[in-house]
């Protein structure tokens, strides 16, 4: 058996959130989501918690698990035996019930950096041809799930709430460097403005905590050189040779 | 029914080392700053003559100048390598990989310190 530690909020009722442990069985093969179920299906079926499935594609599962934001599906219990096992909900984010955050935030964001393909001018009949080089220039952002976790471990985005954020930049880094798209311009405004990639100032614990290789960080990072580099180009270059 | 907001403790930033490190990386800046003093200082100095650049070293020569000139190096070098370090993920060329993006900057600033030192002690 191992002892877990959760954190429990039930809105209207509590203030503030309040630490319930319970003990499961603890087995090689089971994650902290298991634990989880296992709590609601045998000890409390009050327990609320997100999650679907159960093999870190999803992105629903993301908790504080000893401090650190993770997929609940993709943590084990034995990694943290003898225990106990803190499970927190994410950090930096409203917690609607128990384990169970807003993000309400991100999806708000998220369409201001245009993820999608901005194509100026003929589509293609059948398919947009793209050669393996050119994906891989941003294959590594495409892969985001959007856990939050890079949220949950970013300093900058609790202490400025209005900070564009680590994932939400990445895909707009992720369609600038698709050779499909044009849309780089369009969303310059928002990725260059002092809430976008400006306000990092390179923690980088969104990348270390990215449970999908994204690193954000990097995008950032690389975003800052493309947007001074372009901030440069208008202040020097007349109209007609910009790009 | 109100969502919990979890408020931010004052000391996050001992939570986690990475944290730390980064606190102090911001805080490197000041020490950054003083040394762009401090060198204007020293140019004014070579300036006025050779009476005033005297003073100025008898200054620096200073106990707790010489402990603030030491703590600022130690900052600048926090922050020098940690912006190095930072450079391969900001510096994407196509077919260099990043260790020598990384490289290429420690090359750079040891060729730029050799040349100041032959300035300096020529
Ligand atoms: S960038 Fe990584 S940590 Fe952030 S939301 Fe996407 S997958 Fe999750
Ligand atoms: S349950 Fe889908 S990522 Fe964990």
């Amino acid at each position: 058996m191992i002892k877990m530690e959760v954190t429990r909020f039930r809105p209207g009722e509590d203030d503030a959130p309040i630490v319930q442990s319970y003990e499961v069985p603890l087995r090689k093969e089971w994650a902290v989501l298991d634990g989880l179920n296992y709590i609601k299906d045998q000890l409390d079926g009050t327990l609320s918690y997100r999650w679907s499935c159960r093999m870190g594609i999803c992105g629903s599962c993301g908790m504080t698990v000893n401090g650190k934001p993770q997929l609940s599906c993709a943590t084990f219990l034995t990694d943290y035996a003898p225990g106990p096992v803190r499970v927190e909900p994410l950090r930096n984010f409203p917690v609607i019930r128990d384990l169970v955050v807003d993000i309400s935030d991100f999806m708000t964001k998220l369409p201001k950096v245009k993820p999608w393909l901005i194509h100026d001018g003929e589509v293609p009949e059948d398919e947009f041809l793209q050669t393996p080089r050119e994906m891989d220039e941003y294959k590594k952002y495409s892969m985001c799930i959007n856990c939050m976790l890079c949220y949950s471990a970013c300093p900058v985005y609790a202490l400025e709430p209005e900070f564009l954020g680590p994932a939400a930049i990445a895909l707009g880094q992720r369609y600038n460097l698709d050779s499909r798209d044009d849309g780089a311009l369009e969303r310059r405004d928002v990725l260059a403005s002092a809430a976008g990639a400006w306000a990092c100032t390179f923690v980088g614990e969104c990348s270390t905590a990215c449970p999908k290789g994204v690193d954000p960080a990097g995008a950032i990072q690389r975003y800052k050189l493309t947007a001074a580099v372009s901030a440069l180009k208008d202040f020097l270059l007349p109209r007609g040779a910009r790009r | 029914m109100s969502a919990y907001r979890q408020p931010v403790s004052a000391f996050w930033w001992l939570r986690q080392w990475s944290y730390l490190l980064f606190v102090l990386r911001e805080l490197s800046s000041v020490f950054v700053a003083w040394f762009v003093v401090y060198l204007l200082l020293l140019v004014a100095a070579v300036g006025d003559g050779a009476r005033a650049y005297e003073d100025f070293l008898a200054w620096s020569g200073h106990g707790w100048v010489l402990v603030l000139n030491l703590v600022a190096t130690a900052f600048v070098l926090l922050h020098a390598v940690t912006w190095f370090a930072l450079a391969p993920r900001a510096i994407v060329v196509p077919r260099v990989p990043p260790w020598a993006v990384l490289v290429a900057h420690y090359a750079a600033w040891a060729l730029l310190s050799a040349g100041v030192a032959w300035v300096v002690l020529r």
